[in-house]
Formats: C-alpha cells, structure tokens, sequence
C-alpha cells in the first residue's frame, strides 16, 4: 500500500491536470460570465445609426423577443461573424438588432454597405457608456432579450452556424412558445 | 482572442500608426523610446480632475483592485486598453456621485461579475479557492505526522531488539 501511495498521487495529479486541459478546450478562460442573464436588460436609449435624431429605447422595443449584437468596424471577429449573420439573420424569426459599438458612424455605415446589412436596424453607441452598463467587454458579442426586457442568454465572440443551431434556435423556439 | 481590443492599444489609433513610416533605425529607436515613454505614464495621458489627493490617492487604490476585462493580467489602473479608460472614468464618476469604494465594485459586479475584482470574494462557490491551500497543507501535514510516528515505531522496534540482543549477548557471558 505505502509502496504505491507515490503511483497514486501521481495518477490523482494526472486526472487533475487533465481535466484542467479538457475543461479549458471546451471554454474560454477568458470569458467573463455574464451575470445579467435571467435579469431585466438595462435601461437603454440609443440613437439609430442611419437616423442619429431618432433613437431606440428599452422600453420602445418591448413586447416582443429580440436578438442584439455587437459590432464595430474595427472588430476583426465581427468579420468573421458577419457572414453568419448574413445566411443565418433572417431565418431566425426575430429581429436582430445590431450594436454598432465604439466606432465612428461614417466606419460603420462604409463596412456595412461593403460586406451587406443584415440588420433589422442598428443603434449607434460611440462612446460606449451603455455597454458598460450591459457589461460588454468586447465586440462581437450578443444579447436575446425577451418579450419582457430580460436578458435571456448572452454570446461571447462571433456566432457559428452550429452556435445558432446548438444554442440559439432552441432558445428562441422556448421564447416564441412563452410570448405567441 | 481576435475579437477582444488589442492590449494597450485604443482601437481606431492603431490605424494611423502603419501610416507611418520610421526610416532610420534612429527613428524607430526614438518611436519605441516614445511609446515605452507614454506606457510607463498611462495616468499621465489620461488626466482626471481629482479634487484633492486623497482622491486621487482613493482612485489609485480602487482602481488597482479592479481587473481590466480586456486584459485579464492588468489591472484597471494599469491597462491601456480602451475598455480599461472607459471603466476609470466610470469609477471616478461614481466617486464624484459621492459612492463609496463597496458600492462602486458592487456597480462593476453587477455588470461584470466577480470578476473584475482580483480579490474573489469567500463564498461556497470559491470556498475551494480560498481554503484548498489550507486543506492540501492539512493534507500533507497528516502524511508527515504518519510518516513520523511509523518510523519511529519502527526504530524503537529495531532498538528492542538491538538491546534483546545485547541482552541474550549478556546472557551469553
């Protein structure tokens, strides 16, 4: 038994060491878990991108779930993620809401009209002080927002077709099922 | 990675900076001097109307408390990241709301979550964080207190007989 104690630490450090390498394939480390999801949205009010005199509000897009993204055209993953949104977008049976975020409005206007608009609408947030208040901390980044206001799901960094299949279709099903 | 600002540099700044062209090896020495120059003095670029020195003092401590979530080793005093100006200017918004230093973390918490403090706070979820140190010292102390007592009993056992052998050796004489 004393013999094959050193054996056995050692396995045990094995398992423990493995499953620290398992753990973070499958998740980022560096991601910032969000803790607004399951609370009500903050209260925003932002100007539209297109239209800086009218602006959208929580509180005008009440009544109906929808899916808000982060973007800016500095942000070289958003690139990566916009064709996604482009093929995928319109399918999800919601709208979808860009974030265009911390990016000078003549930017965001050129790198939608060159790579296509596959937004319902976008709000322009330059400085960036109600993302602070959403908790981003990078773009791209993503908000399901109910019917309600709440924040029903967040996704850190671009969306891949399997993501959406994976984790935002069934969600947007569940959130269609509770408000018809 | 690629989505996040890139570390101490502002998105937007970092365009203009492959406009330029550093010729000489004198150049781009001086350029690099420059950029260590303005590292090195983050705050002195980013100036905040402190009220007084204690403020400032309050903010400095408070800030280096706070994790820059862009750049996950740097605190927010320290980080360049443009995120990281953003949440300074946050902080000392709230100062001057007149919030105290709990409820301005308690502001970042909500929004961030723990993890913009450096210091997790002693809850079930990081008990293991916090007292798994404890436990391994605990862990390995029983293992010495073991070994100890086993090899002591073995050496007193090894002693008996030594001195049952002087004895019979005795006997002998």
């Amino acid at each position: 038994m004393s013999r094959s104690l050193p054996l056995i630490g050692f396995l045990l450090l094995v398992g423990l060491f493995g499953f620290g390498i398992w753990w973070n394939t499958g998740h980022d480390p560096r991601e910032v878990p969000s803790p607004l999801i399951g609370k009500p949205a903050p209260a925003y009010v932002l100007p539209l991108l297109d239209d800086p005199a009218r602006t959208v509000s929580k509180a005008s897009m009440l009544g109906k779930p929808y899916l808000v993204n982060v973007f800016a055209s500095w942000c070289i993953a958003c690139g990566e993620e916009h064709p996604v949104l482009m093929a995928e977008g319109r399918t999800l049976g919601l709208p979808l809401i860009g974030y265009d975020y911390k990016d000078a409005p003549e930017d965001a206007k050129a790198w939608l009209a060159q790579h296509g608009n596959p937004y319902d609408m976008v709000m322009a947030d330059r400085p960036g002080r109600t993302a602070i208040d959403f908790g981003v901390y990078g773009a791209p980044e993503s908000f399901l927002i109910d019917a309600k206001g709440v924040i029903r799901y967040k996704h850190i960094g671009p969306f891949t077709p399997e993501v959406i299949e994976r984790e935002l279709r069934p969600l947007i099903a569940q959130l269609k099922q509770e408000a018809p | 990675m690629s989505r996040l600002f890139p570390c101490g540099v502002a998105p937007g700044l970092d365009r203009g900076a492959s406009k330029t062209r550093t010729g000489t090896l004198l150049r781009m020495l001086v350029a690099m001097f420059l950029v260590i120059a303005t590292a090195a003095h983050a705050q002195a670029i980013d100036p905040l109307p402190f009220k007084d020195h204690a403020q400032e003092v309050r903010f400095q401590n408070l800030t280096r408390q706070l994790r820059c979530l862009v750049c996950q080793n740097e605190n927010l005093a320290d980080s360049n990241a443009d995120l990281a100006r953003d949440l300074r200017h946050e902080v000392f918004g709230l100062m001057q709301q007149g919030k105290s230093d709990d409820e301005i973390k308690q502001y970042l918490v909500d929004r961030y979550s723990d993890f913009v403090l450096y210091d997790p706070p002693v809850k079930p979820a990081t008990w293991l964080l916090w007292f798994g140190p404890g436990l391994f010292l605990l862990m390995g102390a029983a293992v010495v207190l073991v070994t100890v007592r086993r090899r002591g009993r073995a050496a007193r056992i090894d002693s008996r007989l030594v001195d049952n052998a002087t004895i019979e050796q005795g006997d002998d004489w």
